[in-house]
């Protein structure tokens, strides 16, 4: 089948403003929105920007607004945005994200939230035996939040960063729940100076958006919810109040 | 711009993110890698890491070595596998330690599955081995490694592509480096460099590697000068996804998964009666071919793009739920079926290269009779070797964390003591004119070549071989590097030009694809991957050596390096 890919382009070649230009290429129903892309930048446009590279969903890179919905290129076929032969796919840049070129956005401030959340593991105990110890059941508190591959497309579509820009983000707050439910972590206490600030986990409103739009599909907001919970049980241990009531 | 560093670790995969982590604790270090870091191919890796820990089963690393060996058809080099199986058990704890989120046994440790060619006690049936974190084990091993990094303030420099390696005689002096953001061409001047730039499976048309597997490192070392080790192995994993080659992780088959013909019939049982659907990958991928050549794919068509079915049907939701979700989740996506209801289409999918830069068991680059002095390797490119002829499953992983740090530990040493040399005043200008020149021609797009080069190597350099096909693959791929001399960069901005990478990547994958058909004619054996129709047995008194190639004006030379068999000798290779 034959489908039109309307791309929002913008370089500093053509001047500052975004333009569309469409691309027809012949694709199979099953083929995946990034084959067809990689078809019109291997055999008729290779000015056309965008990053790739697992092809299957894995590495985060190719996250776009596709019919104006956030989703990786590789992990969309063209049968699930498209009727019919001839159909017109619209892929944009991801939102609050400064774009660099075409559909590559600069995630530099995404990721400095990311390192902001300290995604590593603080811990002063030491193993009991070789390895930790820990049960499935505490395995598997934290396992959806090791899912995440960074990809923004939670953070693109969160409507809280339309107005708060300063918003830690859901993948960020994802990256510190990773730990804060992990038993070998100290958890809550080395991050709170991250999550229990005005512009840390209370922003968020429940829209579910991050949610809907997750390919990993990741519960982003109850782990937000989940979160929020635990900053509120430890603050009310110690009769404090969270930030979000200051 | 010229950067100074004391080591410079070229990739941010499991490799490189585990020498930077043990290089910079004394030297000062640049990680250098043309994707973000987590966007290595290392977080695709789904099944799990090798090593005798022994949680499920009795083990000890000495079966590992051995089976390592086996797996290898005995072109591994011994030592380096006893290093891998032992030290593989302190590794895996480490990682734990750091925080990777294995599976756990139902007391708490970390969960073993079976793999395919891992045994007990020197082949007598198939043992849990493989560390897993369900079918994301390359994942979190990438992830702990960049939260590690992260907390230890380790120098990043993303989406930095390495274009040219610098070396005086025999010394590493630098490399020379693309920045994609400002379109400048950079040089770091380092005592020690680390190529650890992953695979190269995108020669072929179907694989299960990354847009950004083009073998870079081993091709910019070639240039320099240093031949490639052991090419022609490269391995075809049995059960990609049909037509796509994802990969559905041997892990299936460890929890218990069947291949079955059109027949519904569970043929290995007619190829490797003891280990059946977890015999090595090698195997398992000739059995396939060799019933879609007799006509028992399910199509029926006995075309090469024929296939057989991988049913987990009878493991039931849970198993597939908690220990396979992804797997479940790419045959949702892609194919539009539920593996705990139906069976997989699989189909063999080029999916690693056991050979690549030869290096002694703490990364040095050494060919027969040189080493060269500061210049490392790891990882996928590097070529120890402990693969051999045929790569084991979760033995990549283990490599990269055992090699990883050996290699760092080296480098940070290494650097107490050398000085920093000095580069050429016109580092850097060969490759800013290169540039100029592929945004200067006219000419064709990249597409037609990119798509030969894929359809001749999987047709003629693929799972079974024969002079005839070999041949015409050397010369298709010969006749392809000249009409690359007729693509041209279309894109003439310097901001974020990722044609210019993409177009030197291409020549990087036709160079590669030259040496690897080309070794692969020049050994008149069948020996692991390496399987020839018109030389059907393996030839030790002739062939038990590794393969040194290098493209010298325009043609492929080769010369052998031995093989270290100090622990067991060869035998024939059954399971
Ligand atoms: C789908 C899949 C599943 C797998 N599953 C398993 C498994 O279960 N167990 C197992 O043991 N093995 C597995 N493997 C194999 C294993 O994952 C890989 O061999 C291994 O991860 C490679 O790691 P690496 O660090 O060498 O390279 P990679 O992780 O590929 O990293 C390469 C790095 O080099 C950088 N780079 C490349 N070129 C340049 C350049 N020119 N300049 C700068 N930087 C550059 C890249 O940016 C990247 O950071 C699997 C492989 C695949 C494809
Ligand atoms: S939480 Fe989901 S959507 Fe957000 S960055 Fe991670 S994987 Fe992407
Ligand atoms: S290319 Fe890796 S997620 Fe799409």
């Amino acid at each position: 089948m034959k489908v039109t890919l309307a791309v929002q382009r913008r370089n500093s070649e053509a001047g500052p403003d975004p333009y569309e230009q469409r691309f027809e290429v012949g694709v199979e129903p099953t083929d995946r929105v990034l084959d067809a892309l990689m078809e019109v930048y291997r055999n008729q446009d290779g000015t056309l920007s965008f990053r790739k590279s697992c092809a299957h969903g894995v590495c985060g890179s190719d996250a776009m607004l596709i019919n104006d919905e956030e989703r990786l290129a590789c992990k969309t076929l063209i049968q699930d945005v498209t009727e019919q032969d001839g159909d017109v796919i619209t892929l944009a840049p991801l939102k609050h994200m400064p774009v660099q070129r075409d559909l590559m956005v600069d995630q530099g401030r995404f990721f400095e939230k990311f390192r902001a959340a300290k995604p590593f593991l603080i811990t002063d105990q030491e193993p009991s035996e070789r390895e930790f110890i820990q049960s499935r059941e505490e395995r598997k508190l934290f396992d959806d939040a090791t899912k995440c591959i960074n990809c923004s497309a939670c953070y693109s579509a969160c409507p809280v960063l339309d107005e708060n820009p300063e918003f830690l983000g859901p993948a960020a707050i994802v990256a510190a729940a990773r730990f804060v439910f992990d038993s070998r972590d100290k958890g809550l206490e080395p991050r709170l100076d991250v999550l229990d600030t005005p512009n840390g986990v209370w922003p968020c409103e429940n829209h579910f958006a991050c949610t809907r739009v997750c390919p990993r599909d990741i519960k982003i907001t109850k782990l937000i919810n989940l979160t929020k919970r635990e900053i509120k049980k430890y603050r009310e241990a110690r009769g404090e109040t969270a930030a979000e009531a200051k | 711009m010229i950067h100074e560093f004391d080591a410079v670790i070229v990739g941010a995969g499991g490799a490189g993110l585990y020498a930077a982590l043990e290089a910079s604790k004394t030297a000062k270090t640049a990680v250098i890698s043309k994707l973000y870091p987590t966007r290595s191919h290392t977080g695709a890796a789904q099944g799990g890491i090798g090593a005798a820990l022994g949680n499920v089963d009795e083990d000890n690393p000495e079966w590992h070595a051995f089976d390592t060996i086996k797996g290898g058809d005995y072109l591994v080099d011994q030592q380096a596998a006893k290093i891998l199986a032992e030290e593989a058990v302190q590794a895996v704890y480490d990682l734990e330690n750091r925080g990777l989120p294995f599976s756990r046994t139902p007391e708490g440790r970390i969960d073993q599955r079976r793999f395919g060619g891992h045994t007990r006690n020197f082949g007598e049936a198939p043992v849990h081995r493989s560390c897993y974190a369900a079918d994301r084990t390359g994942n979190m091993i990438l992830q702990t490694l960049y939260q590690q990094c992260i907390k230890n303030q380790v120098h990043f420099f993303d989406e930095f592509q390495v274009l040219e390696l610098l070396l005086d005689g025999t010394r590493v002096t630098g490399v020379v480096v693309f920045e994609l953001a400002g379109g400048e061409v950079h040089v770091f001047k380092a005592k020690a460099v680390l190529f650890a730039t992953g695979g190269f499976g995108r020669m072929f048309r179907i694989t299960s590697n990354a847009h950004a597997n083009t073998g870079d490192g081993p091709a910019v070392v070639m240039r320099a000068g240093i031949p490639l080790e052991d090419m022609e192995f490269f391995q075809f994993h049995p059960t990609g996804i049909k037509g796509m080659g994802i990969l559905i992780t041997e892990g299936v088959r460890g929890e218990g998964g069947i291949l079955l013909n059109s027949g519904g019939e569970r043929f290995m049982q007619r190829y490797a009666p003891t280990l059946l659907d977890l015999a090595p990958r090698d195997m398992v991928s000739r059995a396939i071919m060799t019933e879609i050549q007799a006509g028992r794919g399910v199509r029926g068509d006995r075309k090469i793009d024929d296939y057989v079915m991988l049913d987990a049907g009878h493991l039931g939701r849970e198993v597939v739920e908690s220990k396979i979700p992804d797997i479940a989740d790419f045959c949702k996506t892609y194919l539009a079926i539920d593996p705990a209801e139906q069976p997989m289409p699989v189909q063999p999918t080029a999916h690693y290269a056991m050979g690549g830069i030869p290096t002694d068991t703490d990364g040095r680059v050494v060919t027969a009779d040189t080493l060269y002095e500061g210049l490392y390797a790891a990882g996928e490119c590097a070529c120890v070797s402990v693969h051999g002829a045929n790569r084991l499953g979760t033995n990549s992983l283990v490599d990269l964390v055992v090699f990883g740090r050996r290699a760092g530990r080296h480098i940070a040493e290494y650097v107490t003591g050398a000085d920093m040399p000095s580069v050429p005043a016109d580092a850097g200008e060969a490759v800013r004119l290169r540039i100029a020149e592929l945004k200067s021609r006219r000419g064709e797009h990249p597409g037609p070549v990119y798509e030969k080069m894929q359809s001749t190597m999987m047709e003629n350099v693929g799972v079974y071989r024969d002079e005839e096909r070999m041949s015409t693959g050397v010369a298709d791929i010969q006749a392809l590097r000249e009409a690359f001399k007729s693509v041209r960069v279309q894109d003439k901005e310097s901001r974020f030009n990722t044609e210019v990478l993409a177009i030197l990547e291409l020549e990087n994958l036709l160079d590669l694809s030259l040496i690897t058909a080309a070794s692969a004619l020049n050994r008149t054996e069948s020996r692991g991957a390496h399987s020839r129709v018109d030389y059907a047995e393996r030839d030790d008194h002739q062939w038990l050596k590794h393969t040194l190639a290098a493209i010298e004006r325009g043609a492929v030379t080769i010369t052998y390096k031995p093989v270290d068999t100090s622990i067991w000798e060869p035998k024939p290779r059954t399971y």
